[in-house]
């Protein structure tokens, strides 16, 4: 194991390709996670963003290249180490995925009760204390279907940041909620990160909301990383996918559609048979 | 004509192949869940929880069952018994029938249904809505922590409620040969006492049921656990919990019989 050093940035991923099978999703990218920073993943659906996410949180394998984070391989280490290194991250997956069985107290407390000794007023005060940051105090006592989608993701949220993780993933975050929780949530993201000293990584189409909190931005596309920079740098860029994307056009590098047979001829295979 | 059954050859290769895979996958998930049933077995209440869900809410439908299959064994019994003069051996009849063969067959059929589709419904959804990712991404081995208190809670239910199964049947056999038909009630009991033997007979029966328990917990945490995250694919892992569990138990029982089997 590498010793990690604070100098070095929390997450490298070097030259990173990946296939489901045999079919690509990422084919050699590199990307720099600095400490402390938000760094937002963009690109459309199907792109390989999440993939990134799994890869960096050890759930899939590189096929080759290297995935480190804190100065871990995460590909080499066995079951135990990547355990260890995951209770240092924090993930908010797209839906919340809190536990239905679970009231949202049980949720936010199950990993102080997974992996601490501590006692139940502490864990009391600590569930509360996450809570608060989220401003959902008063839902401690509900159960996750009673949650609007906003809600619960910010139940989530707080449960992702309860052992104070030192990265902290996000999962489109900002998928299907109202204006009003799109925006809690792009606040929560930002300070969050800035109160635990973390770093934060946001995989998300949300290019608005996403240039008002991150810090730097990797366009992902066709398993390749298109274009990046800061906001400014996003906002001002010429390039193609990144024109299409910001102002949301129809066509353009990313096709309006699918590749299929010229429609002239499609129409006449059609007539020929009849 | 050779293409074809070269073609039908390969679909049933693939079939067998797919099948001996998921066979050799299926065993290599239950060799895990036992690794890591520290945390199930350590932190018991999250088990005496599962015990909750899938025995004790089995409960109203096992008992009631055990109750109608032991009356109609009651009516059926003396109907045959009584053709040979002998109806005071409808005891005997009932309860070896109970705890010998119906009980833990009948039981096991019955928590396949009701608490198995339930357990690979809940496993799978959880799956679906990305509560195992969920826990994976927290540190937490959601087989260590979901599926393992699930398997243990199955196997622990299974012979109690079989067990309660055979009691309720032979209470319907009373109810209906001694209550209605009027058969000799001290002839029913004292029969029954002496004629079923606690080890050949009831020993056999909890062996059998505990047997059914590992396979329909087993059967139910892995398709829970293998399904596709989607509704269809619960709902096709829900429907191959009932089937392959009532098949594998229905196997399981004749193979288990031909080793307790005395002969003359």
């Amino acid at each position: 194991m590498t010793p990690e050093s604070s100098s070095e940035p929390l997450v490298q991923l070097t030259n990173v390709s990946f296939a489901y099978d045999s079919r690509p999703v990422l084919a050699g990218i590199n990307m720099t996670i600095p400490r402390g920073k938000v760094v937002a993943i963009m690109g459309i659906s199907g792109g390989g963003k999440t993939t990134t996410l799994r890869l960096i949180g050890g759930q899939l394998k590189a096929t080759s290249g290297q995935v480190k984070v804190a100065g871990q391989d995460v590909a080499g280490l066995d079951s135990d180490e990547l355990y260890r290194l995951r209770r240092r991250m924090g993930m908010l997956f797209q839906f919340g995925a809190l536990f239905t069985d679970m009231s949202v107290y049980d949720n936010v407390a199950f990993q102080m009760r997974e992996h601490t000794d501590l006692p139940d007023d502490m864990i009391h005060d600590l569930v509360m204390m996450k809570l608060e940051a989220v401003g959902l105090r008063g839902v401690a006592r509900l159960m996750p279907s009673e949650l609007s989608g906003g809600m619960a993701r910010r139940v989530a949220l707080a449960r992702a940041v309860a052992l104070d993780p030192m990265l902290m993933m996000y999962d489109e975050p900002f998928a299907g909620l109202d204006p009003i929780s799109l925006s809690i949530i792009g606040e929560l993201i930002r300070s969050l990160n800035d109160a635990l000293g973390a770093s934060s990584i946001v995989v998300t189409h949300d290019i608005q909301e996403s240039l008002k909190i991150v810090d730097y931005i990797y366009f992902v596309s066709g398993g390749q990383i298109v274009a990046e920079g800061t906001a400014d740098d996003i906002r001002n860029s010429s390039a193609p996918y990144v024109h299409q994307f910001v102002w949301g056009e129809a066509d353009g590098p990313v096709a309006f559609h699918y590749p299929s047979l010229p429609y002239g001829e499609e129409i006449q295979a059609v007539a020929d048979h009849a | 004509m050779l293409e074809r059954t070269a073609a039908g050859l390969r679909w049933l290769g693939k079939g067998v192949n797919d099948r001996v895979w998921r066979l050799g996958f299926a065993s290599r998930f239950l060799l895990m869940t036992l690794l890591y049933s520290g945390t199930a077995l350590r932190r018991f209440f999250l088990t005496i929880r599962e015990i909750y869900f899938t025995g004790a809410l089995s409960l109203v439908i096992i008992l009631v069952s055990g109750l109608f299959v032991g009356m109609v064994l009651g009516l059926q019994g003396y109907d045959t018994l009584q053709r040979y003069g002998s109806s005071e051996a409808l005891g005997v009849l009932v309860s070896l029938s109970l705890v010998r063969e119906l009980g833990p067959v009948v039981a096991a059929l019955l928590f396949a249904s009701r608490a198995g589709s339930a357990i690979t419904a809940e496993i799978g959804l959880m799956k679906a809505t990305e509560q195992l990712s969920a826990m994976e991404m927290m540190a937490v081995n959601p087989i260590a922590r979901v599926v393992a208190p699930r398997f243990w809670a199955g196997v622990i239910s299974m012979p109690l409620l079989a067990a309660l199964f055979s009691a309720m049947g032979v209470i319907g056999g009373y109810i209906v040969g001694v209550k209605l038909i009027g058969v000799d009630e001290g002839a029913f009991w004292s029969q029954m006492q002496a004629s079923v033997d606690f080890r050949e007979d009831i020993m056999n029966g909890v062996i059998k049921s505990f047997v059914f328990g590992v396979i329909v917990s087993w059967i139910a945490v892995f398709e829970g656990y293998d399904a596709e995250p989607t509704a269809e694919g619960v709902s096709g892992a829900t429907t191959r919990t009932v089937v392959t569990s009532s098949l594998a138990i229905l196997a399981a029982d004749f193979i288990l019989t031909a080793f307790m089997f005395r002969g003359a």
